[in-house]
This record gives structure tokens, sequence and C-alpha cells, in this order.
């Protein structure tokens, strides 16, 4: 009973969607401001329904309803409640009702935190909203229901994957799918601007929290999968350069172009079209991410089972709304002569040219991951595109990206005063070029040209984002006044710094990790990177629905006990599967990270031990990031006026009329 | 002409539509033999049967044959076995076997139980023929001409729909090239 | 072991969702020659693809068939054969997939020049559009009053 009525329920919301798309759009072209008023009713019904129906999945779940096929297959009675509750997103259907239940989230925190904005504007991007969601919905009725039911009723459920079975599945999926459809609210900004022909600077303020929101969580979504990657995975790797991680990182590298593009939209009212095309891009390339999870047009470790009929839905899905989209640009863009002046050295250079050299990299991307595609369709036989590949072209991008990255935060909007820039940029520029051609040589004597460049620039991204913070909160006769500091700025500063610190974490982890295979029994003992480690013995541990054999390991740092280390190999008893737990003791400056392989003998395992320096500065930073981006997006300045909001509503009437 | 820049990111999104749809209907796990044209590789090998006895590269020539890799851990190749029983019945080509990283012993029980559809059955017990043949896994069929090339490779277990619409029409047309050559 | 994998891996990949068939850490134990040998066949090792798997290297996939290369790959470079050669016994084998860079061919200059290419078409572009900005200014220090207004109405719209 209560999956139909999780079923009937998405059908409603579906319905609620149908309206959305279409009333208030009637409105706006007769000018009623009644219809165009139902927007809000209908975005909360749509929400509301389509969370009964997530709800709904999840009771199932949570009573081990295996009468439900998606429940049967992703579940098991004795799987702990929590991954029973997140198996709800653990395989295509749940996802995708996820995906949609993000999708009608958003559409509900547009509404609700709208009020100070142009009701006609945002019942425009509602309207765009539910025309997705009625997409996604149609898809997942259509194709891959997750209510469908299962007969005869299995006594037990299949369980979910092992590899799921962890708390990153918990909360990695979440945050992946509310930064991915995040986007699809700027998209929605960037159409309803190009739909009433008002590509300005108060729609680029409207859109900037929303397009920082959606960064936010798909910055924390990919170092989520990145770390969970790290330690479940067992290989110690924490970037494999995989379709499906491209996939996300694709959209993150337009996002991160898209945030600030739109700033100098709104300050200075320029690159308006190009932040149309970003907004569209981001979106575009989140909606290809899902198509190349879900097709199986390419082959990658993470990929939901692949069914080339949900592929063909996912494209014509996106043929519409990529197609439709820029169709409407092409004839909608904005054809006047940006008004805003700057000069060669101004913040605006600084900001096309990271703007362009992210496109740049995220073209590279995309580039290197539909290419074995490409080949294939044209006949041309079967390649692959992989780490060394991205490497090399990738990171020279980025390294040169992080030079005009250090220079825009302290650049003048407009036009640099002679001299100035000089002046401020010569200190770091040295300190940065010295620490990076230090840093090799401290690090193992050896020159290293990744090393240079690579702590090179963090340190020179550091210190001019230190130089602009005290640019900033220095006040005209030369004292500190902090509250000059916005929380925009703020924002900046930190996710900037951020950037600074993973590329430490990833510049050392690449360059000086060290690992090493060895047989390991009781008694033996084996040393790396300083570090002894003693086989004490092999534990049998038996957990809710696995039993594994625990290997207990010592490790000492010249006479001075460091932690013991507990790696398992785990059979879990429904899929008969085994997996590797890998043992961590993570710090500051390095992880000590040990795998057990299979039995050689009685007593002895094959045991992989890694040294990995300063892996854990990579998620540091992504922290940084989201934190600073969480900063930007509550500035105040994001934040509606109650008063002018009623004031506004009297004149909306009249604006409708002359809409 | 400024109007028609601005087509131009709809045009790079429509033609990179087109070959997601195509890649919609491409296998990206099917991989080619990077061995085909190519000669069988040299091998000097036990017959499964008989531990004294070895076969070369030069025993299969002569004939249009298929060479299928098997292997009693493989539970796909019990699946195609049948079939291979049939084909053999047929007569129409040698099946020559690798049997492929297996126990000797349990491949003969096995063949004694279920019938040996093939006309040499190779000891290959450190799977070096396979490495060289670029097996990835069992079951893989080679078809080889009369001159010993290998001219196709079908990976995954071979049913009557798999010899009806691929393997047969090439075994006909093998054949005719070898009955012009003047081989059988 | 290569029985349960080798069963288990048409089967999974059908019924499971995501993450198919990674499960056990392959770990072996390889002595090698020297150190500096270690490093290369791991590194060379790392930069070839499983034939078999869902995009993994040989280093990291369990299947049996990674087994087996990557084996071969440790033997050779103790053999002391190059790279060029290693890289060639498996082409010859299993085709241009297993690289997981791929050569510098015909059919790989897009890919390889791509990057430059964009490159370039993005600094032309930046180029231009920098241009006419000074362009523009030098002409015209001053905003026309028609285009003060615009610049006006862009920026102002929401500071009522």
């Amino acid at each position: 009973m209560i999956p139909e009525l999780g079923h009937f329920s998405l059908i409603i919301g579906l319905a609620f969607a149908m309206l959305l798309a279409i009333v208030p759009l009637v409105g706006v072209a007769r000018k009623d401001q009644y219809l165009v008023r139902y927007a809000w009713p209908l975005s909360y019904g749509m929400f509301f329904f389509i969370l009964f129906s997530v709800v709904a999945l999840g009771y199932s779940f949570a009573v081990d309803d295996f009468s439900v096929a998606y429940v049967a297959h992703h579940s098991n009675s004795e799987l702990p409640i929590f991954f029973k509750i997140a198996a709800v997103w653990g395989g295509h259907e749940g996802s995708l009702l996820f995906w949609v239940f993000s999708l009608a989230a958003w559409a509900a925190a547009v509404a609700l935190f709208s009020k100070g904005l142009e009701e006609v504007f945002t019942a425009r991007v509602l309207s765009i909203l539910a025309m997705i969601l009625i997409g996604f919905t149609l898809f997942m009725l259509l194709t891959s229901s997750p209510f469908a039911r299962l007969f005869p009723i299995p006594m037990e459920g299949r369980d979910l994957n092992p590899m799921l079975q962890d708390v990153g599945l918990i909360f990695h999926p979440p945050m992946l799918y509310l930064g991915y459809v995040g986007f699809a609210v700027s998209f929605a900004f960037a159409i309803a601007a190009l739909m009433s022909g008002r590509l300005d600077s108060a729609w680029a303020r409207w859109s900037r929290p929303w397009t920082l929101a959606a960064w936010v969580f798909l910055t924390g979504g990919i170092s989520l999968g990145s770390w969970w990657a790290y330690y479940e995975l067992g290989w110690g790797g924490w970037w494999f350069w995989d379709p499906v991680e491209n996939a996300s990182f694709m959209p993150w590298l337009i996002g991160t172009a898209l945030l600030h593009s739109v700033i100098v939209t709104e300050k200075r009212g320029a690159f308006r079209n190009w932040t149309v095309l970003l907004s569209i891009f981001a979106f575009s390339l989140s909606l290809l991410g899902t198509f190349i999870v879900r097709s199986g047009v390419l082959t990658s470790v993470h990929s939901f089972a692949a069914d080339p009929s949900r592929g063909m839905f996912i494209l014509l899905l996106l043929g519409l709304a990529v197609g439709g989209s820029l169709t409407l640009f092409a004839f909608r863009a904005s054809e006047m002569r940006s008004p805003a002046r700057f000069e060669l050295k101004s913040k605006e250079t600084m900001m096309l040219i990271c703007n362009l050299l992210l496109t740049v990299a995220c073209g590279t991307v995309l580039l290197g991951t539909l290419y074995p595609l490409l080949i294939d369709a044209l006949g041309m036989g079967k390649i692959s595109v992989g780490p060394p590949y991205f490497n090399a072209v990738f990171v020279p991008i980025v390294l040169v990206l992080f030079g005009f990255m250090g220079v825009g935060p302290v650049i003048r909007w407009k036009k640099s005063k002679a001299g100035e820039m000089k002046r401020q940029l010569i200190v770091p520029a040295v300190i940065a070029a010295v620490a990076g051609l230090a840093a090799p040589f401290l690090a193992d004597g050896q020159f290293n040209i990744w090393v240079v460049f690579g702590i090179g620039m963090a340190v020179w991204v550091a210190l001019m984002t230190f130089r602009a913070a005290y640019n900033i909160v220095k006040t005209k006769d030369g004292s500190i006044d902090l509250t000059r500091l916005g929380r925009s700025q703020l924002g900046m500063i930190i996710a900037h710094l951020g950037i600074a610190v993973s590329v430490v974490g990833a510049t050392m982890v690449s360059n000086y990790s060290l690992e090493k295979s060895v047989r390991m029994g009781p008694g033996i003992s084996h040393e790396l990177a300083g570090y002894t480690f003693n086989y004490v013995e092999t534990k049998n541990v038996v957990g809710p629905n696995y039993t594994a054999q625990q290997g207990q390991i010592e490790v000492y740092e010249g006479d001075d006990y460091v932690t013991l280390l507990r790696p398992d190999r785990r059979q879990y008893n429904v899929r008969t599967m085994d997996m590797t737990e890998a043992g961590i003791d993570w710090g500051l400056f390095r992880d000590l990270y040990v795998t057990m392989g299979d039995p050689i003998s009685r007593t002895e395992y094959a045991v992989r031990i890694n040294y990995k320096p300063y892996v854990r500065w990579i998620w540091f930073g992504s922290i940084f990031m989201m934190v600073g981006g969480f900063f930007a997006a509550s500035d105040k300045r994001y934040r509606v006026k109650a008063k002018s909001a009623e004031k506004t509503a009297a004149k909306e009437a009249d604006k409708l009329a002359t809409a | 002409m400024k109007k028609l820049v601005l087509f131009i990111p709809l045009v790079v999104v429509l033609g990179m539509g087109v070959f997601l749809y195509k890649g919609l209907f491409l296998n990206p796990q099917q991989l080619d033999s990077a061995l085909e044209g190519k000669p069988i590789p040299a091998f000097q090998l036990e017959v499964l049967e008989k531990s004294g006895e070895t076969v070369t590269n030069e025993t299969l020539k002569g004939k249009v044959g298929l060479l299928n890799v098997w292997a009693t851990w493989c539970p796909s190749c019990k699946y195609e076995h049948p079939f291979l029983m049939t084909l053999a019945r047929k007569n129409i080509l040698p099946i020559y076997g690798i049997n492929y990283r297996d126990d000797r012993p349990l491949a003969i029980r096995e063949l004694s139980r279920e019938g040996n559809p093939y006309a040499i059955n190779i000891y290959d017990h450190d799977g070096r023929l396979g490495l060289d043949l670029g097996v990835y896994g069992a079951p893989e069929s080679f078809l080889i001409d009369h001159k010993g090339i290998i001219r196709y490779r079908y990976a995954g277990p071979i049913d009557s729909r798999v010899w009806k619409e691929t393997l047969y029409p090439m075994v006909q047309q093998l054949q005719a090239e070898a009955a012009k050559d003047g081989a059988s | 072991m290569i029985k349960s994998l080798m069963k288990g891996f048409s089967a999974l990949v059908l019924l499971l969702s995501m993450a198919s068939i990674v499960n056990a850490t392959p770990v072996d134990t390889y002595e090698f020659k020297s150190v500096d040998n270690q490093k290369r066949a791991l590194s060379l090792a790392h930069s070839l693809r499983c034939p078999q798997c869902q995009n993994q290297n040989l280093i990291d996939s369990n299947s049996p068939v990674a087994q087996d290369l990557r084996l071969e790959v440790y033997q050779m470079v103790d053999e002391g054969k190059g790279d060029d050669e290693i890289v060639e016994f498996m082409t010859s084998r299993y085709g241009e997939f297993v690289l997981y860079k791929p050569r510098m061919e015909a059919k790989t200059y897009v890919l390889w020049l791509g990057p430059i290419a964009l490159l370039l078409f993005g600094g032309v572009i930046g180029f231009f559009f920098i241009r006419k900005q000074r362009i523009a200014d030098a002409n015209n220090q001053e905003l026309s009053s028609e285009e003060q207004q615009e610049l006006d109405r862009l920026l102002k719209r929401d500071a009522k």
C-alpha cells in the first residue's frame, strides 16, 4: 500500500509540475497577476508530494518490504538501518527519485527565498525548473520506477553492494546531487533572463547566491567522493580521472568560472552573454554527467547498470534542454555592446583570463572523456584515455591559471594604478619562487619540476590572497578595520586559501607517496618512510552482516609507539563478496595506509603499506572552499529587506502591465 | 554576422549529441582482437589427454578451423558446451580446444562426462598461449583460415544465434577461399 | 579465486548498480631486482589498462588477466626490457585499448593537439574582446550619455 501511495504521490507531484510549467507563463503572457502568483503554491505542492514519495520509499526500506523490486535488489533485513535509508539513493531508480527530489527542493527554496525579486521573474524561474522536473519524472515513471512490485515476493533482499555499505554512501550522493541539480537554478535564472530580455546586473545578483550554493554542494560532493574512494577502494588513490569522476568535475570547473563571471556581470555589467552561456553549460554538463553514468556509453568503475533505452531518454532530455536553451540564446543574447569599459591591467581582464582557462581546462577533460567514444563511433577502433593523458594536459593549464588567480583579488576593477601592481606582486612572487625551488630539496633532495611549480603556485596564491585581505581591511589612514571585510570577500579569501591548501596536498601526495607490498604474518615487521610496521596477529571479527579477518599491525616511529592499524578482509554473507577495508592512521602531514591482500600461507598475508604525505590537505582545502562559498552565499546583500519587499509588491502590478 | 557567432555553441553541442547518440549503440566492453589478420602465435604445448604428445601452431594449419578457449572453472563455457557438441556433430569445421589455465584431470573428467567436441585439445596450463592470443576471459573463440591466419575473434559464449548470424557466414567465405587455393 | 572472479564477472556487470566489480584489493609480493626496477614497473603497470575490467589499470584490478599481465610487466622489467618493448608486447596482443596514454598518431591528433587548439582559440577570443574594449576606450574616453544610461540601468535595476 505504502509503495503505491509513494508512486501515486510522485504522479501528483508530476501533475503539479505540469501546472507550474504552464500556468505562471500563461499568466505572464496574459498579464494576469493572479495566474502568475500560482507559481508559489504549485512549487510547494510539487515539493511536498515528491518529498512524500521519497519518504514512502525510505519507509519501504525501513520495514524490509521486499515486494518492492528496488528494495529487494538493494537491501536485506540484516542491513543496518542507516544503510537501509541510504540505499534509497544507492541504485539507479532511487537515485533518480532523489535527483527529482533535489530539484523540487531547490524550486521550493527559490520560491521561499525570493520574496524580494520581481514576481514575474521568479515565476518564470519556477516554471523552467518545473519543465526540467517533468522530463526527469516522466523518465522515472516510464522507464525506471523505484516502486515497481516484484512477484513472487522474495523472502530476503539481495543486499546492498558491500562497496556501498559505508558512511560515504550516506553523504556523498545527496551532496553531489544537490550540487548537480543546483546548477539547474542558475540555468533557470539565465533562461528567465533571456526570456525577459533583461540580462542585467539585477539578474546576476539574484543568481549569484544560488550558483554559490550549488557550487558548495558540488564541491562537497566531489571531495566526499574522492575521500570515500581513497579509504574504501583500498588503492589509496584519491582521483582516477574516471569518466564518472570527470562527469562531476566538468560542471564544477564551469561552475567555478560561472561564479566569477557572474561577479563581473553584477558589479560591472560586463560579460553578460558569457555568464548566460556558462549558466547553460554548467547545467548541461550536469545532464551530460547523468547521461554518462546511466547510459553505459563509457566504461567506468562507478557507473550504474547500463541500459541504452535509459540513455536514449536522457539524451532526449539533454537535447531538449541544451538545444532549446542555446537556440534561445542565439536569438535573444544581448547584442548591445558592453558599455562597461576596462583596461588591459584590471580585475576584469584577470577574471576573463581565468574564465577562459577554466573553460579550456573543462574542454580538455571533456575531450579526453569522450574521445574513446568518438573514435569508436567513427569506426576507428577502441582506445583508452586515462590518467597519464589528463595529468599531462590538465596540470599545465591549471598551473597557469593559478598564476592569474593570484593577481585577480589584488588588482583593481577597471584600471590598476600604474606601479601599484608591481609593488604588490614582487615580494610574493619572489617568496613563492624560493619556496617552490626549496620544496623538492627539503623533501627528498632531488629536483622535481612538478613540485617546484605545485608548491610555488600554492604559496603564490596564498600570499596574494593574504595581500588582498590586507588591502580590504586597511583603512586610508593605515589602521586595520575588520568590519570592512564583507561576507563575500571573506568567502573569497577562505576559498582561495582552500585552493592553495588542496594544491599543496595534491602535489605532495602525487610526488612523495611511498608504497611497499610485503608478506606479513605474526612476528614479521617491515619498515617504510621511517616507520616500523609490526604484524602482531590476525583476529577474527564478526560484523552485522559480514565476517572478517583483521590484521593487528603496530606502528612504531623509532622506539615510539604510534598506533595500531587494523586492516580488514571482509566476507559479506549475502552477496558472498570479499572486500578489503584499509587500516588508516591519519595525520596532518601524513597518512599511514595498510591493506590486506590474499592469504599466502596459513598465517601470512600479502600486505600493502602506503605512506601518503599531506594527503589530508586535499580535503581540508575543499572544506575551506565550501566554507568560503557558504560565507559568500550568505552575504547580506543577497538577503531580502522585508520592507522593500512589501513596497515592491505594489509596484509589481504596474510592472506586469508593462512586461 | 554577429548573429551567426551566437549560433556556434548550438552547432557544437548538436554535433556532440550526434556522437553521443551513436555511442548508445556501441558496446565499449567489446574489444577487437589485435591479432585479426595475423598468424596464430608460435607455440609448442602438450595435448590435454596425452602428456607426452605435443602440438604446435603448424598442426593447426591446412584447414579452416575454430579455436576455442575453455576451462572447467568457466561457467559460460558450460553454457556454450552443448552447442559446440552439436556443431562438432555437423562436421563443418574442426574445433580446436585450448584448455586455459586449468587442471588436467578435472578437464579430462569434464570432457568424458559432457562429451568432447574438440578435434585437438591444447593444454595451456600456465596461460602462455592465452596471453599471446590476447585472451582476457573464457570463453573466447578464434576463426582461423587454412593458412593459419586468425581472421576473427569472438569473445563470449557461442550459441546458435551467434553462429548463424556472425560465424557461419564467415566460415563459408573462408572455406570458399580455401577451396580456391586448392586446399580442402 | 580465478573461478569465483570469472563467474562473478559477467553476473556482476549485469546485476550490480554502482561500483560493480571492485572488491578485494590486489596485493602482490613480487620481489624486484632493484628499487629502480620496481618504480619503473609500477609506473608502467599504472599506465596500462586491464582489458577485461571496468576502467581499471593493471595495478588496481584483481581480475586474473590483470594479474597475469602485471606479473608479465614486472618480469619483463626485471629482464631489462625497455618501456617501448613492453608496451609493444601488450598492444600486439590486446590492442591500443590497453594504453591509458594513447600514442600520438593520425587518429589521436585531435586528442593531443585539441587542448593546445582550445587554448589558442580561447586566447584569440580573449585578445579580441579586450582589444575591442580598448579601441572603444581610446576613441571615446567618456561614455556617451546614452551608454551611461544603459550602464546605469544594468547596474541599478534592483537598487530602488
